[in-house]
């Protein structure tokens, strides 16, 4: 029996892409054929609009064990240890289910860290939201919140960070990429590449249900009034079952018996079993009988493309499956042999003793439609802003408008739902440039923060991808982290329109350029297009997430100001750039004008340097400058250390705004000590970093003289103030 | 007028609680056990004498707020 | 001094305790649900974590489990028994503890760093500690507000059965300085006899400076002699 054009339609093949079918199969397919090649060939896992732009990506260098291509990226970071990350979108099905949506997208992502043979020990967010006053944001905010806490804290993984931000180009498409960070030893990393023929291919795992039948396909299409249809695919995670499953496949990595392991994702069945016989060169002979079913009357159909959460799949060494069932039966996992590699090269499934596909693998892996896809070349916004009434703004009521605003005040209501100590490694927690966290029972750490720029991006998507990787580069230099990998989850609009996949195309170009530079591969990531509603693409939004390595603990630097009488030192040269600003933004409500310009050279420079004040223990806290300017950041450190500051006015810069507020890159705040004052000025100096004055520690008044003049517990209450108002709490 | 609401998963989304406490249940000795799914239940009184109207009311409720439509369904039964 | 740790398909705070139990020389062994038999021990801990996913009730399926059988028994001849944040709600739901921890008042699960006051240090668990010291310690849970009946409130306030209450960094005990809404402050009780703990903060969180504050180890070596 052949397909209909509407099943072909409804698969969301096109019927030129159906007519490839046929031409690979030599024959029309089978409703279930047609099933696998819609979950293989769709956007999600087949990248088809993205591919030949991500392929430009710089993805290696010395440290790099494993790039893109498989579950997780993985780095080394010295002696036998290894860091495995990666960070994924969840953002369609959290639209849809905030809690549910959220809470498997967690789950997914630690699966994808576990299966390569590493411990997760840290889990971080990037979370985009519309306008807080837009009537969706409240509920999809708590959803989405409770989500990632409900599994992240059952599992027993500290949700150590993250971002969230409010823009109104969420209102109909909000944002939900989580990453996890694994450790593991480098010379025990599991992959999904399957080897030897006749091996035994093994189910571990929950039973599979008829949740999110078509999930991916979900994730490859843009929202309309029938949204609400596609409802019933959403799939609800077990984080219990994903902790036994965890420690369960843990276990089993002890020893020698797994060949390949993969997690079943997006397309459940059918991605995993094609991606490990793919990567082997291998075919696949599966019995469906076998699969372990939660409902009854499941349709091979079904379980192919069932995305029920918590399972993985396993290719056992010969004669190991009696110890390995042992350990999953410890766990009161399912565990049950489902079929065997062959040398067929295809995809083949048995139902009720009748072959009922049968496809060449390289069909649904190779062949699967890359598109070379038009767009248009951005046209950056070039023009400056004039702000007549710029000098009528006091200072003091700028600064208090930003700090409290929805995106810059106090989110600690919401990591406060978020366990960030458990597996007592947690050195930083969320609140600071970057999170760090210890490698378990060893002297040394990595840090990890999570980064984007939508604004900037929007407004011109080169410099924009350029500044994120900067700015997340600085965020693991201001721990005191050497920055070693990227990965990066690319969230866009509609790829099918030209000006949508040129903010892609430029943004992977700044993106490039940036990580070139830095010599800061990516090793992982994920491409989320068609976030999209009634036509209406969302801002580009790359979101990086970097990991760095501090060798020794005791150079863990925090952004806590620590005595009075210490001086605050900038790094990086202030011209004053407004456009783009949280300044404007806030008080202004202008969202005009070019972002701040990327110089990489004096990024990578004033970065060194900076580091290098850290190793030689002259550093005593420190803070990148980012959103909100000088002043903001200088805001920042004090609240978190309780005590005060004297900030001097600027000695050449005659506009005061454009001095506190404006948001030129690649710089930096650093506390020393006076006694130190000339020592760090001549490596300064010596490394052509432009620095200056700015500050002094001192006891709990926050003040510019004649300008400015607020206790640390003012600044506590305006930034505390926004979501007690929006919660309801007096 | 006084009414029952029971709200439980849909009939093919997972149910982890009860799943854990079915095997819970076989583990402590419970017999010819098949399946346990978990809902939850709600009384609620509406000041309202026109029986239809009022289930009307209580429909709403359940659409609004007590339910999440997309993985669970419910029932309402008049009480008493 | 040996301990034991039970772990259950879901803790994860077992690994934690277990670490801060080993740098105080403790011989500590971890000791599976499933197992039938408790080895000999001073001290047996029901770690924090989501035993059974906290299905049902947080407590309610583990406190079912093979081994908590032998655990009663052991608590009722005498063994010291700490049951830290799901280990004190398994004490409550296998009825070592009495009272009922109910869902956080904030409705939110909270993770954070508390302050609490040494109310009783006359104990095998707080000896170490000067009365009325306040403790820094984290704690992370979603139902950990504490609730009892008047006559059992009385009971554990007239026998010196609450050794911790929450409080404010100064040592204030008012309701501002209540995390979850827990009757009178209360962080942690005892049975009668004072040999089985249930508390909701987390001392093995405080237990390594690097990552805080130490304000944890003293309940450990408190136990030691």
């Amino acid at each position: 029996m052949s397909v209909t054009n509407d099943q072909i339609k409804l698969h969301g093949l096109k019927l030129e892409e159906y007519k490839k079918i046929k031409d690979l199969l030599g024959r029309e397919s089978n409703l279930l054929e047609l099933g696998i090649f819609s979950a293989m060939w769709n956007e999600h896992c087949s990248y088809k609009s993205s591919r030949i732009h991500l392929k430009k990506l710089p993805t290696k260098n010395e440290i790099v064990i494993q790039g893109p291509g498989e579950n997780a990226g993985v780095i080394d970071i010295g002696d036998d240890d290894a860091i495995v990350f990666k960070i994924e979108s969840h953002n369609h099905p959290s639209f849809i289910e905030p809690y549910q949506g959220a809470a498997t997208g967690v789950g997914g992502i630690l699966r994808d860290v576990f299966t390569m043979g590493a411990r997760p020990i840290a889990l971080m967010n990037s979370i985009h939201f519309g306008s807080p006053e837009n009537s969706k944001t409240q509920n999809l905010l708590n959803g989405v919140v409770s989500g990632i806490g409900g599994y992240g804290n059952s599992v027993g993984i500290p949700t150590v960070g993250g971002e969230i931000k409010f823009n109104s180009t969420y209102n109909e498409n909000i944002l939900v990429n989580a990453m996890a960070i694994g450790h593991a030893n480098k010379n025990k990393i599991f992959y999904s590449k399957a080897k030897g023929i006749n091996k035994s291919v093994v189910y571990v795992g929950s039973k599979t249900g008829r949740d999110g039948i078509h999930g991916a396909t979900m994730a490859s299409a843009e929202f309309d009034e029938n949204s609400d249809e596609k409802k019933p695919t959403v799939q609800v995670g077990d984080p219990f079952t994903e902790k036994l499953l965890l420690e369960a496949c843990l276990e089993l990595m002890k020893d020698n018996s797994i060949i390949s392991i993969q997690d079943m994702g997006a397309a459940g069945l059918t991605s995993s079993s094609v991606e490990m016989a793919s990567k082997g060169k291998l075919g696949i002979e599966l019995d469906l009988n076998k699969v372990p079913c939660r409902e009854k009357n499941m349709t091979p159909y079904e379980m192919m493309l069932s995305e029920s959460q918590e399972r993985m799949l396993l290719i056992l060494e010969d004669d190991k499956e009696k110890e390995a069932k042992k350990i999953f039966d410890k766990w009161d996992l399912d565990f049950v042999v489902i079929g065997k590699t062959t040398d067929t090269n295809r995809l083949i499934l048995n139902y009720d003793n009748k072959k009922v596909a049968d496809i060449p693998i390289k069909a649904l892996a190779d062949k699967a439609p890359v598109y070379d896809r038009s767009w248009s070349k951005s046209k950056p916004i070039k023009n400056k802003v004039k702000v007549k009434d710029l000098k009528k703004i006091k200072i003091e009521d700028a600064l208090i408008k930003i700090l409290s605003s929805p995106n810059h005040s106090n989110k600690n209501w919401i990591t406060d739902q978020y366990d960030q100590i458990v597996m007592c490694d947690t050195i930083q927690k969320s609140g600071g440039d970057s999170a760090v966290i210890r490698i378990h029972k060893k002297d040394k750490a990595i840090a990890v923060s999570v980064d984007s720029s939508a604004n900037y991006c929007k407004a011109d998507p080169k410099v924009g991808g350029k500044q994120i990787v900067c700015e997340n580069w600085r965020n693991l230099i201001s721990v005191g982290a050497k920055p070693l990998a990227i990965t990066n989850c690319l969230n866009f609009g509609n790829p099918e329109k030209k000006e949508v996949m040129g903010e892609f195309v430029e943004c992977l170009e700044g993106i490039k350029e940036a990580c070139e530079f830095l010599n800061y591969p990516i090793v992982s990531g994920n491409v989320s297009f068609y976030n999209e509603t009634n036509s209406k693409s969302i801002y580009p939004t790359p979101v990086i997430g970097g990991v760095g390595v501090i060798e020794n603990l005791k150079k863990v630097i925090d952004i806590n100001t620590k005595k009075t009488g210490n001086l605050i030192l900038i790094i990086g040269k202030t011209i004053g750039h407004l456009d783009q600003s949280a300044f404007l933004q806030e008080n202004f409500s202008i969202f005009d004008g070019p972002p701040p310009e990327i110089n990489l050279t004096n990024e990578k420079n004033n970065g060194l340097a900076v580091l290098k004040l850290i190793k030689d223990n002259l550093v005593q806290s420190a803070h990148d400058i980012s959103s909100g300017g000088i002043l903001v950041s200088l805001a920042e450190m004090s609240m978190f250390s309780g005590l005060g500051l004297k900030i001097f006015k600027p000695k050449k810069l005659t506009n005061h705004i454009e001095y506190f507020f404006g948001e030129d890159q690649g710089r930096y705040l650093i506390e020393i000590s006076p006694n130190n004052k000339s020592k760090v000025e001549n490596i300064l100096k010596k490394n052509n970093v432009f620095f200056d004055h700015v500050a002094e520690v001192q006891n709990d008044t926050f003040e510019i003289e004649k300008v400015l003049n607020l206790k640390i517990k003012d600044l506590h209450f305006y930034n505390n103030q926004w979501y007690k108002k929006y919660n309801g709490i007096n | 007028m006084k009414f029952e609401v029971t709200v439980t998963l849909k009939k093919d989304v997972l149910d982890p609680q009860g799943k854990v406490v079915s095997q819970t249940l076989k583990n402590i000795g419970i017999k010819n056990l098949t399946q346990v799914r978990q809902g939850k239940y709600f009384e609620i009184d509406v000041d309202e004498k026109d029986s239809s109207k009022a289930i009307d009311q209580v429909k709403e409720m359940c659409e609004k707020l007590l339910v999440n439509q997309i993985i669970e369904d419910f029932k309402i039964k008049k009480a008493g | 001094m040996k301990s034991s740790v039970i772990v259950f398909p879901g803790s994860n705070c077992d690994r934690d305790i277990a670490i801060a139990l080993e740098k105080l020389q403790f011989k500590n062994s971890m000791v599976w649900h499933k197992e039938t038999e408790l080895p000999k021990s001073d001290l047996i801990v029901l770690p924090g974590g989501f035993s059974y996913g906290d299905y049902l009730r947080s407590g309610a399926i583990a406190a079912k489990s093979n081994i908590l059988s032998e655990v009663v028994d052991a608590g009722k001849k005498g063994a010291l028994v700490l049951g830290i944040c799901n280990g004190f709600q398994i004490l409550i739901e296998c009825g070592l503890l009495k009272g009922a921890l109910l869902r956080n008042s904030g409705l939110k699960f909270i993770s954070k760093d508390i302050f609490v006051k040494v109310i009783s240090n006359k104990n095998k668990f707080f000896n170490k500690y000067q009365s009325e010291e306040v403790l820094k310690l984290n704690i992370a849970h979603n139902e950990g507000n504490y609730f009892t009946n008047k006559e059992h409130l009385k009971e554990l306030e007239d026998n010196d059965l609450i050794p911790i209450k929450y409080c404010n960094e100064k040592g204030e005990i008012d309701s501002n300085s209540n995390p979850n809404g827990s009757i009178n402050n209360i962080a942690g009780i005892f049975n009668n006899n004072k040999n089985i703990l249930g508390m909701m903060p987390h001392p093995e969180r405080m237990s390594d400076k690097l990552l805080s504050s130490e304000d944890g180890l003293p309940l450990f070596l408190s136990l030691i002699n």
